[in-house]
């Protein structure tokens, strides 16, 4: 007897034993269904859509009662083939791409790319500092944007709306920055081989320290809400519980490793892009837990507040320093401006190779369309993304063209100790751990 | 490693540009001889003292852009890789993964799985390269020395064809189970659906006339 009926919801017998779909506001009556059966082994697919799965995963447990026995994770669902298609564009098109891999840390696809492909061009230490301090910028500001979302939607998978509105309202402070410098909220394609896209508009840093103390004040909203509340701490202390050994032999790095106590963050261990000059805490918990990670995540938040400030004070000193590297073979031919409809060329770039110079055109033809070449060989890249480490693998032929891209996404290795965090658990917990690892979908399937 | 012809990326009787004449070969960076400089000679050492097959597992040791990659034959892989992470002066208790690379002109080393190690003890990175030929594609599984390595492993087969012998499943993970071919390979194409706009066509970009 069901009480309300769903046209979606129905049950059906298979060879693998009977089978319930189950779409939400449904459960009263299948409960009552699957109460009467036999069967104490249940298997649930939870996704690949589903609220509270953190993107397009489907989690396929296996369930004694409320026990979670095993926990599998089936990806691939927003696997879009973008290793492939960089192969087919010239490198600094690249970008464009990889932006779009992990596209809640677009920054960090690009930095970590661009820093391979540099690497492989042997002009790392060519790329001028102004270029660097904007990258830094960017990156630290990119993280703010990113942990709000794992704090936001972490919470609000566990029931909590509040901090999601809090943290989203946080977000679009960051993604207005985004948009004043770069033209674009998401996927700028900003960072690019050999600099950056442009230099930040006048007036930026003005906005920038006006937003850093408005976030400073924002940021303890939630602060407020989550921080030593009995419920949170309830759903999250010693759930997904994975140790420092764990972490070694499953490679999972960021927030969760630093949730073990151990302080391995690239940024101090490895630094690039010059991170070795900023005062900032490496900031880690010793609880190995969900409410470990969550804690770190917001405190990092202030770090990156103080990186931003460091990076502002550096930029003032480096005004109308150049921005991309000086080498004109590789740089890209003109300084872009944002204008209504997004990023473009600028109008005195346009007069020059459309009205005075030939060579300029030339110059500027060759490599807008066939790009520079890369010497032939391999590098490996990582940065410290705020899922951990985020390792760019390039290889070249020695053409205009990758011969190979491969991303090393921290969230897809992360997600796999999905099982050693939820098995032996309640189902309910499960959702927790998988918010604390924070997979970004588009990153883990590529 | 490749040898490109003429220019424009065109062939036959489509490049116009008078340089069809053109040949540029592209050669890989050779081996490297010591010494390596940074630690990276401490690493070699360390490995070759403690680990008895050194001098069989080890092809060549190419130091390059700063990294350093060892070729190891498949048949020593895991030997090698245990050493590398319990030998006390190494430790690289971390493996960041495996990738495939498909080289179709390296004929009896077609396929290439590329291990980056890290060592969070020491802070070092190093690389693990294997080359196998595309007819026999297996490689012995590191899952056992680093449990992290799985779904890197299922990607690259997924991706290369690569067989990981002793993965615990060694299934498809990002394309669907029924999928043909594996994408990433050099011979499967790219695809795509031409781009029509005001009734002129673009052809997919694998098709394209392309600036080499």
């Amino acid at each position: 007897m069901t009480i309300h009926s769903d046209p979606y919801a129905e049950s059906r017998e298979t060879t693998e034993g009977r089978v319930y779909s189950v779409t939400g506001g449904d459960w009263d009556s299948l409960a009552t269904e699957i109460g009467a059966t036999k069967e104490e082994r249940v298997v649930v697919n939870m996704g690949p859509q589903h609220p509270s799965t953190h993107g397009v995963l489907r989690i396929i447990l296996e369930l004694e009662g409320e026990t979670v026995t095993e926990v599998r994770c089936g990806i691939g669902y927003l696997h879009t083939g973008i290793e492939k298609n960089t192969e087919y564009r010239s490198w600094t098109q690249g970008v464009t791409f990889v932006t779009r891999m992990d596209y809640l840390a677009p920054i960090f696809n690009e930095t970590a790319y661009c820093l391979s492909v540099e690497k492989l061009l042997g002009i790392t230490d060519d790329i001028p500092e102004r270029a660097s301090v904007i990258r830094v910028l960017m990156m630290e500001l990119n993280r703010i944007s990113s942990h709000m979302v794992a704090l936001g939607t972490g919470a609000l998978e566990l029931g909590a709306l509040s901090p999601m509105i809090f943290a989203f309202r946080d977000r679009e402070l960051v993604l207005d920055l985004f948009e004043q410098i770069s033209g674009l909220r998401m996927n700028m394609a900003y960072i690019r081989p050999g600099g950056v896209a442009q230099d930040i508009p006048a007036g930026s840093i003005k906005k920038i320290r006006e937003t850093v103390d408005q976030l400073r004040i924002n940021f303890k909203d939630n602060e407020k809400l989550l921080v030593g509340n009995t419920i949170w701490m309830k759903r999250t202390q010693n759930i997904g519980y994975l140790d420092l050994a764990g972490c070694t032999t499953l490679g999972i790095t960021g927030p969760v490793l630093r949730s073990t106590g151990l302080p391995w963050d690239l940024r101090k261990t490895q630094p690039y892009c010059g991170y070795e000059n900023y005062e900032f805490d490496v900031i880690t918990t010793d609880s190995a837990d969900v409410y470990g990670r969550f804690l770190i995540r917001m405190k990092e938040l202030e770090q990156s507040l103080r990186i931003v400030e460091q990076a502002c004070d550096k930029l003032e000193k480096l005004e109308g320093q150049p921005v991309m590297v000086a080498d004109k073979k590789i740089a890209w031919p003109s300084q872009l401006s944002v204008g209504a409809d997004g990023m473009g060329n600028s109008l005195a770039h346009i007069r020059e190779i459309m009205g005075e110079s030939m060579e300029s055109l030339i110059h500027h033809f060759k490599l807008v369309t066939e790009g520079f070449r890369v010497p032939a060989g391999q590098a490996y890249v990582a940065v410290e993304s705020p899922r951990g480490e985020t390792g760019v693998h390039v290889v070249s032929d020695g053409g205009t063209r990758p011969y190979r891209v491969h991303f090393r996404e921290p969230s897809f290795n992360n997600l796999q100790s999905t099982s050693a965090m939820c098995e032996g658990s309640m189902i309910a917990d499960v959702i927790g751990a998988i918010a604390s690892i924070d997979p970004v979908m588009g990153g883990v399937d590529r | 490693m490749s040898e490109e012809k003429g220019s424009f990326g065109v062939h036959g009787t489509g490049d116009t540009s008078g340089y069809s004449g053109l040949v540029r070969t592209q050669v890989s960076p050779g081996s490297s001889e010591r010494p390596f400089g940074g630690y990276f000679d401490d690493v070699a050492d360390d490995l070759e003292r403690a680990f008895p097959a050194f001098s069989e597992a080890i092809e060549k040791i190419v130091v390059d852009r700063g990294e350093l990659t060892l070729y190891v034959k498949r048949t020593h892989l895991f030997d090698t890789a245990m050493a590398l992470r319990n030998i006390e002066t190494l430790r690289f208790e971390m493996c960041m993964g495996v990738n495939g690379v498909h080289y179709p002109e390296e004929s009896g080393r077609e396929l290439h799985a590329v291990y980056a190690l890290l060592s969070l003890t020491h802070n070092r990175r190093i690389r693990l390269e294997v080359a196998v030929p595309d007819s026999d594609p297996h490689i012995p599984s590191l899952v056992e020395v680093w449990g992290g390595i799985n779904w890197h492993e299922r990607e690259s087969y997924d991706m290369f064809g690569i067989i990981f012998d002793g993965h615990p499943g060694l299934t498809r993970i990002l394309m669907p189970d029924d999928w043909q071919g594996h994408p990433q390979r050099k011979d499967y194409p790219l695809g795509g659906i031409p781009i029509e706009y005001k009734g002129a066509t673009t052809p997919p970009p694998s098709e394209r006339r392309s600036y080499r």
